[in-house]
């Protein structure tokens, strides 16, 4: 498990609309990545590009190369069903599924493929998952309720548990925590250290310290200007963009004295 | 700012409570608005029964007495704001009465008229060999219920498929285009469906083709774009962020749409089609083109002519016979059953999204 990815000269359109220019980053396998920088500037753009969510919308596309380990995710003949098999996705909000029970989102990758288990092996896929998410004790006694019935950061946890029980080799999280309070932001910070582990992590954040607490490389996206296209400016080792940054740019926003 | 420890140069309307600017305002007395209601009201019905006049004048002039006097009270002692939230409550409120006024005055007399023939005969029976009193709307009853019936096994799978393009799929000029037929089809007049749906089978099985299919399809030209909206309406309703959550779980698309989209609208889809159903069941004008009317049971809805409860209830009155007051009876008791229909379908589709409605707890 965990995989590389590198991202050679990536241009993200929608339609006409050049929204990110020429992206090169090495994604490193068990670590965390962090992409900070301001809004509207595309970082969650390009983070969807890694398991081609982005071209859910329609008219979106991308020029250059995205390659995971060896095979190119844009290739001719690429599904991008099997690609997000491999690369699970986080998303800014929690979103359950409404209809199904705890148990059932969490199996969700697996009984939506209609992919049959032993129950006795469900069951033990689902509480291994449950237990990395650090969700387990608390709804270990009402697996077959709601998962809507749960509170914001419980259903977030929910959410990666879901995602992690597909075993992914990569996992995407987009702000997972912008919705949360200091104490499940926390939980799920411990969570993404313990998951580094075994997976690839790349996590966009509006929060810096965030960033810095979590993450072994940072890049930091910015835009020249309105109706520009957003740009890398910098990825470096996350000590080393929040003490010394090459960049005037990064500088500026990591201190606080952006715009 | 330096300056905040000494008092600053202040606003004299601060200072003091000058007229207006006081927290408390004048009230009407408690129970005031109610008790010229029935003030009001006392004055139209001795109107009515001593000065003898007819009541609906009666009933605005008390209504139009409590709106001035309370407005004029209200703006007295109150002032403008609340005189005008008051003029408009009693406006809304009457709106609503007399909006409901034609709904009971409907179930009263139906119900009145109809339970006179609420007996065993009336639902076991047919109209075969009935010329005067007695017979029974069995045969009505089971028209209904195929008819319609068949008319939703139609139009459900072609409108909800069609809602499940336009929302899921469709982009461009094609999706458009379908989108103005639907809103087109909405406007038909049932016995343009009648006319269309007889023609089409007279091309099939020759001029004079009566049949309770040809019925089905009528009612389905009618029933078809009533699904298509509802379930277009719901499906929107999914929010796209579960769509997502299931793309990034490497879920194919129909498989997303089937087992993660249509559940989540299933209770609203389910309600909307039971509504399409209750607003088709009660459809005459282009069931007497295409269906006709028979006195004896017929279930073949494939041969022959079939009598539905709204067709006959028409024609016992239209054509009532020797023995009128029996017809006029059967056609009252035809339209109570198609009323209890209805209800029970409008029942039903609230129990349905009930029971469908995604859980919380």
């Amino acid at each position: 498990m965990a995989k590389r990815i590198e991202v050679k000269d990536l241009d993200i359109y929608y339609d006409k609309f050049l929204a990110v220019q020429g992206v090169s980053m090495t994604i490193q396998p068990r670590s965390v990545t962090a992409l900070i920088g301001p809004s509207g500037c595309g970082k969650s753009t390009f983070l969807r590009t890694l398991n081609r969510m982005h071209e859910l919308v329609p008219n979106a596309r991308v020029e250059g190369s995205v390659v995971m380990d060896d095979d190119d995710l844009y290739g001719p003949n690429v599904d991008p069903v099997n690609v997000r098999r491999q690369i699970g996705m986080v998303f800014q909000r929690a979103n359950p599924f409404p209809t199904m029970s705890i148990y059932d989102n969490v199996a969700a990758g697996l009984k939506l493929n209609n992919k049959r288990l032993k129950k006795s092996d469900m069951d033990g896929l689902v509480e291994r998952s449950l237990k990395s998410a650090n969700l387990w004790e608390e709804v270990k006694d009402r697996l077959h309720k709601p998962g809507s019935g749960l509170s914001g950061g419980q259903q977030q946890r929910l959410c990666i548990a879901r995602a992690i029980a597909v075993q992914p080799e990569v996992l995407l999280m987009d702000e997972p925590c912008s919705a949360l309070d200091p104490i499940s932001t926390q939980a799920i910070e411990d969570l993404m250290l313990e998951l580094k582990e075994n997976y690839t992590i790349v996590i966009v954040t509006h929060n810096m310290q965030q960033a810095a607490r979590v993450s072994d490389t940072t890049g930091f996206f910015n835009l020249q200007g309105v109706g520009k296209p957003g740009e890398l400016v910098e990825i470096d080792e996350t000590t080393k963009i929040f003490s010394t940054p090459s960049q005037k740019a990064t500088e500026d926003y990591i201190s606080g004295r952006f715009g | 700012m330096s300056t905040s420890l000494t008092t600053p140069e202040q606003d004299p309307d601060l200072n003091a409570p000058l007229g207006g600017v006081s927290l408390t305002a004048g009230q009407l007395p408690r129970g005031a608005a109610p008790a010229t209601l029935v003030a009001a009201g006392l004055a139209g019905l001795l109107l009515w029964l001593l000065a003898d006049w007819a009541i609906v004048p009666c009933a605005l002039l008390a209504a139009a007495a409590y709106v001035v006097i309370v407005y004029t009270w209200s703006r007295a002692v109150e002032g403008p704001r609340k005189a005008t939230d008051r003029f408009v409550t009693a406006a809304v409120s009457g709106a609503f009465l007399l909006a409901l006024l034609p709904l009971v005055s409907v179930i009263v007399t139906v119900v009145s008229r109809g339970v006179v023939r609420f007996d065993a005969e009336f639902f076991s029976y047919s109209m075969v060999g009935v010329s005067g009193e007695g017979g029974g709307i069995y045969h009505a009853m089971m028209g209904t219920l195929i008819i319609t019936g068949l008319a939703a096994l139609i139009s459900v799978p072609i409108g909800m498929l069609t809602a499940i393009y336009l929302v899921e799929y469709g982009r461009g000029k094609l999706a458009k285009a379908i989108t103005f037929f639907v809103d087109v089809m909405t406007g038909i007049p049932s016995i343009v469906a009648g006319l269309f749906a007889y023609a089409l089978f007279v091309m099939i099985f020759g001029p004079g083709v009566r049949m309770g299919f040809a019925g089905a399809v009528a009612l389905s030209v009618l029933m078809i774009p009533t699904v298509v909206r509802s379930t277009e309406e719901m499906l929107k309703l999914v929010p796209n962020e579960l769509r997502e959550a299931s793309y990034a779980l490497a879920v194919p698309k129909w498989r997303t749409i089937v087992k993660v989209v249509l559940p989540t609208a299933l209770a609203g889809i389910a309600t909307g089609v039971t509504l399409a159903i209750a607003r088709v069941i009660g459809e005459t004008a282009p069931l007497l083109v295409t269906a006709g009317l028979t006195d004896g049971d017929n279930f073949d809805p494939f041969e022959g002519r079939m009598t539905t409860l709204s067709v006959f209830s028409y024609y016992e009155y239209q054509s009532p016979g020797l023995f009128a007051e029996a017809a006029y009876d059967r056609a009252w008791g035809a339209a109570l059953v198609l009323m209890i229909i209805v209800m029970v379908l409008n029942l039903v589709a609230r129990a349905i999204s009930k029971l469908f409605a995604p859980k919380t707890r």
